[in-house]
């Protein structure tokens, strides 16, 4: 007997029972692994930028503006970690809102162009939303004003209003968004300092979203939502649940299969996988990997994947002992020729895994990821964590029963 | 029995009760095979797939009405706005699932504002909507088919690599095999596939080969030791069934884990456990039964175009 094999494999089992419980709440709280919006509800867009009217090609520098302006109006949003892509080959933006609690009301902001111009009586533009510096809603002065967008210009809008109101004094310039009219007030006096507003609106929430598209900017090409996928907070959370539920249940099986099976190999495995686990979750925090519903399938079918490693080097340590080897000397050998298998073996799912992220676009993406993750940190744990306490294992006695490694040996 | 020496192929015949000669019989799991995958076939020149929004494009939406609804009900507003499509209700006739064409963010507002009104009050907060306009659907398979032509190409390469071309061959044929059975069933029984069942495809496609390549394995570990005269069949035999424990152990845990996704999963990875689970069975049946014995084929036919019956093939 080896005091010292036992004294570092207890010391393992209480490292490994420490790591999980310090991990739980890191993993899970606010900063925790960043959830998708399929597990907490939220809203995934893809917008096309529709071809220039008069058959210009939409240029790079203009999905970059439009990219801009999109994450400055999702900002105003409040969504915590927004993301938002341009795809310069297809002329899209990819936006993907997780935890927005007013999805419709998103889609809406995004989709919106928000062109602002002041015309003249006779309908010309004199005046375009660039020229804005700010735009910002709250109460108006008068109590039937209602709510107001105040509207602050830069310094050449502010000498371009200035000209604007002095030529038409006493007729109508009309203030529109798109296409639909704001304002049509009557200029009394020439304005030079640059201040506007515009009043009437009959909630502030209205006033503030028209404020959030004036000072974003308008989109410099117009956009159609190629694919939306939304989920409601609630399923989002309701799907959470069962994923995790049915990742704990297909854990278990698996763990009393290998039980049963293994026998004390197979409590190496089992812990082996709690390993495997907790370095594959804190992959995903580390690089910020948003967790969706079918990487979570894919997490869980890489923990299937994962105990075929153990299964691989077993079969061997028995093959071994059956053809008269020690189980120490099974272990070791079991160990580097079942190395090589498992390697030709796993290139081949990393080789679809990669190929599916290429290729794959949102979720798809997520569970390629996931399952390319899992499949490195299966051989990982296994050429360190399995092998290092199998080795304990055997080490603590030379007489140690080949029964309890599944071999029946005929002697 | 003596010790110290790697196992003979009686004593693996020896070790498993249920040894029986798997190669000799390759013509009857051939059979097998084609009797799941012709079939499977036919119903796909006939029906096709049953190809779901993320394909064909269009609008879907899951809502919970507070209480229970009529078929007629919704159909009757989806009319009324001038919308049509199929609609499925669950839940004790709650929970409603609408398909129709992509439509428009005023076109959506209109319908769900008509269904709030004249069918019933939902839950905001439940709602899954998705749309997808059809080019998206188009790109997705094309996409589809370049990753699967792609991940086929390099996997030959590795194979070839690592092995033999031959065995990459093999390899690839019995991972055809896997496909066709999924692809074919899913058309046999007209289940809707959506975006993941791409995803499912795919995985089976690594999934599958790894289970090959365990086997490929112990067949170039094996081929290495042979001596003159030995059989090239009972070699192979003898890999497959020294492999067996392992095939049907790393089948089955990985069987568990989808097994409790489609069960517990939830209605969206259902499409994805499903395919994944038919195409894992498959892939352990066409690992163990197909894939060696496409290979055996094949040096048998190469050792005859040789014509020289005597020699052993060797490499």
């Amino acid at each position: 007997m080896r005091r010292g094999n036992i004294l570092k494999l207890v010391a393992l089992v209480l490292l490994v029972a420490a790591a999980v419980g310090l991990s739980i709440k890191p993993l899970t709280d606010a900063k925790g692994i960043p959830l998708g919006l399929d597990l907490r509800g939220g809203v995934h867009l893809i917008l096309q930028a529709e071809p220039n009217k008069n058959g210009t090609p939409i240029t790079n520098n203009e999905m970059d503006k439009a990219k801009a302006i999109m994450a400055k109006r999702v900002n105003d949003l409040g969504v915590s970690e927004p993301i938002v892509q341009v795809d310069y080959d297809k002329k899209r933006v990819v936006v993907d809102l997780a935890g927005i609690t007013d999805p419709d009301k998103a889609v809406d902001i995004l989709k919106t162009t928000a062109r602002l111009t002041f015309k003249d009586p006779e309908g010309n533009i004199v005046l375009q939303g660039d020229e804005l510096k700010d735009a910002r809603a709250g109460q108006g002065q008068d109590s039937n004003q209602g709510y107001v967008v105040n509207l602050t210009f830069s310094a050449d809008g502010t000498q371009k209003f200035a000209d604007l109101t002095t030529k038409y004094v006493g007729q109508q310039i009309g203030i529109y968004l798109d296409d639909k009219l704001l304002k049509n007030p009557k200029v009394e006096i020439p304005i030079t300092n640059g201040q506007a507003y515009i009043d009437h609106y009959a909630t502030l929430e209205a006033a503030a979203n028209d404020a959030v598209l004036m000072r974003s900017g308008s989109l410099p090409v117009s956009m159609s939502i190629a694919e939306k996928r939304q989920v409601g907070a609630s399923l989002g959370i309701d799907s959470l649940h069962k994923s995790i539920r049915a990742g704990l249940y297909g854990l278990t099986f698996i763990f009393l299969f290998m039980l049963v099976f293994y026998r004390l190999p197979g409590v190496v495995a089992d812990f082996s996988l709690i390993v495997y686990g907790l370095i594959v979750l804190w992959v995903f925090w580390m690089f910020r990997v948003v967790l969706t519903l079918p990487g979570i399938a894919g997490f869980i079918l890489s923990i299937g994947m994962a105990v075929d490693f153990n299964i691989i080097i077993y079969e061997r340590v028995k093959e071994e002992v059956r053809a008269g080897k020690s189980l120490r000397a099974g272990v070791e050998s079991g160990f580097s020729r079942a190395f090589i298998t498992v390697i030709d073996a796993h290139v081949t799912t990393f080789i679809a895994a990669m190929t599916l992220y290429y290729f794959g676009s949102g979720s798809i993406r997520g569970f390629a990821l996931t399952l390319a993750v899992g499949i490195i940190a299966s051989l990982f744990t296994a050429i360190t964590f399995t092998r290092l306490v199998l080795r304990l294992v055997v080490g603590i006695s030379a007489k140690m029963k080949t029964t309890w490694f599944g071999v029946r040996r005929e002697v | 029995m003596e010790k110290g020496h790697p196992a003979t192929y009686d004593e693996v015949q020896k070790i498993h009760l249920l040894y029986f000669n798997i190669v000799k019989k390759r013509y009857w799991w051939f059979a097998i095979s084609l009797l799941i995958i012709i079939p499977g076939i036919v119903s796909l020149f006939l029906h096709g797939l049953n190809l779901g929004i993320d394909f064909k494009g269009g609008t879907m939406i899951d809502m919970n009405f507070n209480k229970a609804v009529t078929q007629a009900g919704i159909t009757d507003t989806m009319k009324s706005v001038g919308l049509d499509g199929p609609v499925q209700l669950s839940d004790g006739n709650t929970s409603a699932l609408i398909r129709t064409e992509a439509l428009e963010e005023v076109k959506r507002n209109e319908l769900l504002t008509a269904l709030q009104t004249k069918v019933g009050e939902y839950d905001k907060l439940g709602l899954k909507e998705d749309k997808v306009g059809p080019a998206m659907g188009q790109e997705l398979t094309r996409n589809a088919f370049m990753a699967l032509i792609i991940a086929m190409g390099l996997m030959i390469a590795y194979i070839s690599f690592r092995f033999q071309f031959v065995f990459a061959i093999s390899a690839i044929i019995a991972l055809l095999h896997d496909v066709l059975v999924v692809v074919g069933l899913f058309s046999l029984f007209q289940w809707q596939i959506d975006a993941s069942f791409v995803a499912a495809v795919l995985t089976i496609f690594g999934y599958s080969i790894n289970d090959t390549v365990v086997i490929f394995d112990r067949i170039r570990e094996n081929e290495a030791k042979m001596k003159r005269g030995d059989s090239y069949e009972d070699m192979v035999d003898k890999s497959v069934w020294q492999t067996m424990q392992r095939s049907v152990n790393t089948v089955v845990t990985v069987l568990i884990a989808l097994f409790s996704v489609y069960i517990l999963g939830g209605e969206s990875t259902k499409v994805f456990a499903l395919a994944m689970l038919i195409g894992v069975f498959s892939g352990a049946y066409s690992s163990i039964f197909n894939a060696s014995q496409i290979l055996v084929e094949i040096k048998k036919h190469m050792k005859n175009l040789r014509g020289k019956g005597g020699e052993v093939v060797r490499v």
